[in-house]
């Protein structure tokens, strides 16, 4: 569905590097973009989105040339139909939760679509309140309903809970979800937070200065990470009782025999 | 009784000069704010100028530019049958030039100060360069917008060097209420010089308390 080359010098704090990455995502995937801040996550969503051009690349989306540089080609933000949810939210201040919602759809696109997201994210009782009133968490969602107002087919996320609580999170979560399945989406999402990625996402892409090092789905990449080793099964009545010794501490499970026979 | 000649021919041209200003600054400001040519270190040192150069500097080449016998002025005057040199027109000209920082720079730094993420928001959202500029960036500077017309409206009100060399003082046409000011001290008419700067300072007293009154409320 995405098909994705890019190679670019990037400039930041700790000096220069070079972006230098491809990939190719499934539609209907979940994604996680995973690394250090600095490894040219950021940068690459807002390639994507058509806010920073690579020195060379290529961007095809379900066949679709949004970017190819060796043809001088290159879709402005506009013509590319993407929802961005910015770090920062980006709402604009001049105008209430139903204007921002407003303000990104086209002229000739049904309004219903605005109903359906007020419903699904639960905007109802938002909507007349301008941004500065609301709490991070609303504001998350009003930006989360706004990108998805154009039915973009590629929702990209720059660590868009990372600024919430966890309870906060957990709710935003499951919006994310939600409106992933409904909407049918493709989602790029750059996160830190390892329950988020393990709740979210079905594959995870692991970058540092600017190169892709491992990529595989979450659950894979982080049990790899810590060092587990099964010390001893016991059979008790009804129950099995395992042993496992993770990074040094041990911790007892109580399966049913029942359940552990199946498996 | 005072001659109220001269004080509506100043709030005529600063007026005049203010609404021109609009139409040139905003686009001015926004390249300023986001542009990264070299050439805009250059043209905003150019903007800023009339802030420190003596006004007199300023009228001066203005004079010399306009004046009939001058290649430039020689020409719009075949062509156009236009003379700025002592003129209504030439005032404007000049007001807008000596006026400009006023009302770049605080649009200037309205831009800038907005998180740039508003304006690619919008991008993101299909929405054009223009349609971005009216509906996101300027509703959400309007308190810069007012600080910049405003003072550019003051300032054009408290002209005075650059008028004398350019317009002169000719009633009706170029005599505006500072060199009035000058002109009746001159001749000794101490009440009437009193009277007309009595009336300035009360008016540009009362729009500045307003803008900043505004202004405070905005930012609450």
């Amino acid at each position: 569905m995405l098909e994705l080359m890019l190679n670019k010098k990037l400039h930041s704090a700790g000096g220069t590097m070079r972006l230098d990455i491809s990939m190719d995502i499934k539609r209907g995937s979940f994604v996680t973009l995973y690394g250090k801040s600095g490894a040219g996550k950021t940068s690459i969503l807002r390639m994507l989105a058509g806010l920073f051009v690579p020195d060379q690349g290529k961007i095809i989306v379900d066949d679709e040339t949004w970017l190819d540089t060796q043809h001088k080609i290159n879709l402005k933000p506009q013509k590319r139909n993407v929802g961005l949810v910015f770090q920062d939210y980006a709402l604009f201040p001049n105008m209430t939760v139903l204007e921002n919602l407003e303000f990104a759809l086209s002229k000739t696109a049904d309004r219903k679509i605005i109903k359906d997201l007020i419903e699904v994210i639960e905007l109802g009782d938002l909507q007349s309140l301008k941004p500065a009133t609301l709490s991070g968490g609303q504001q998350q969602r009003v930006a989360l309903a706004r990108a998805l107002v154009r039915r973009p087919k590629l929702l990209l996320l720059d660590e868009p809970l990372s600024a919430l609580d966890s309870e906060m999170r957990q709710k935003l979560q499951e919006y994310l979800l939600k409106v992933h399945q409904e909407f049918k989406l493709t989602t790029i999402l750059v996160s830190h937070d390892v329950p988020e990625i393990l709740r979210l996402s079905d594959y995870l892409i692991q970058l540092e200065k600017g190169l892709i090092i491992r990529q595989e789905t979450p659950a894979r990449f982080f049990t790899k990470q810590t060092n587990a080793k099964l010390l001893s099964v016991e059979r008790l009545k009804e129950n099995y009782n395992l042993s496992i010794l993770i990074n040094g501490q041990v911790v007892q499970l109580n399966i049913p025999s029942i359940e552990f026979e199946e498996e | 009784m005072i001659d109220w000649e001269p004080l509506l021919l100043t709030f005529r041209l600063a007026l005049v000069t203010t609404l021109i200003l609009l139409v040139i600054a905003i686009p001015l400001a926004y390249w300023l704010a986001y542009s990264r040519s070299r050439a805009k270190l250059i043209v905003e040192t150019l903007v800023g100028m009339p802030l420190v150069l003596p006004p007199t500097v300023l009228g001066f080449y203005l004079l010399i530019a306009f004046s009939p016998s001058g290649a430039f002025g020689q020409w719009l005057d075949s062509w156009f049958g236009i003379r700025l040199v002592f003129s209504f027109s030439g005032l404007v000209i000049a007001s807008v030039i000596y006026s400009l920082p006023f009302m770049v720079q605080p649009i200037q730094s309205g831009f800038a100060n907005l998180p740039a993420s508003l304006k690619e928001a919008s991008y993101v959202l299909g929405k054009s360069r223009m349609e971005t500029i009216f509906r996101v960036l300027l509703p959400n500077i309007k308190p810069a917008l007012l600080t910049g017309t405003v003072l550019a409206f003051a300032h054009t009100i408290g002209e005075f060097g650059v008028v004398l060399m350019i317009g002169g003082n000719i009633p009706g046409k170029t005599k505006v209420a500072s060199i009035t000011i000058y002109d009746e001290v001159e001749a000794l008419n101490y009440d009437a010089a009193n009277t007309y700067s009595l009336i300035l300072f009360a008016i540009t007293f009362t729009i500045l308390l307003l803008v900043y009154a505004v202004n405070k409320r905005y930012f609450k």
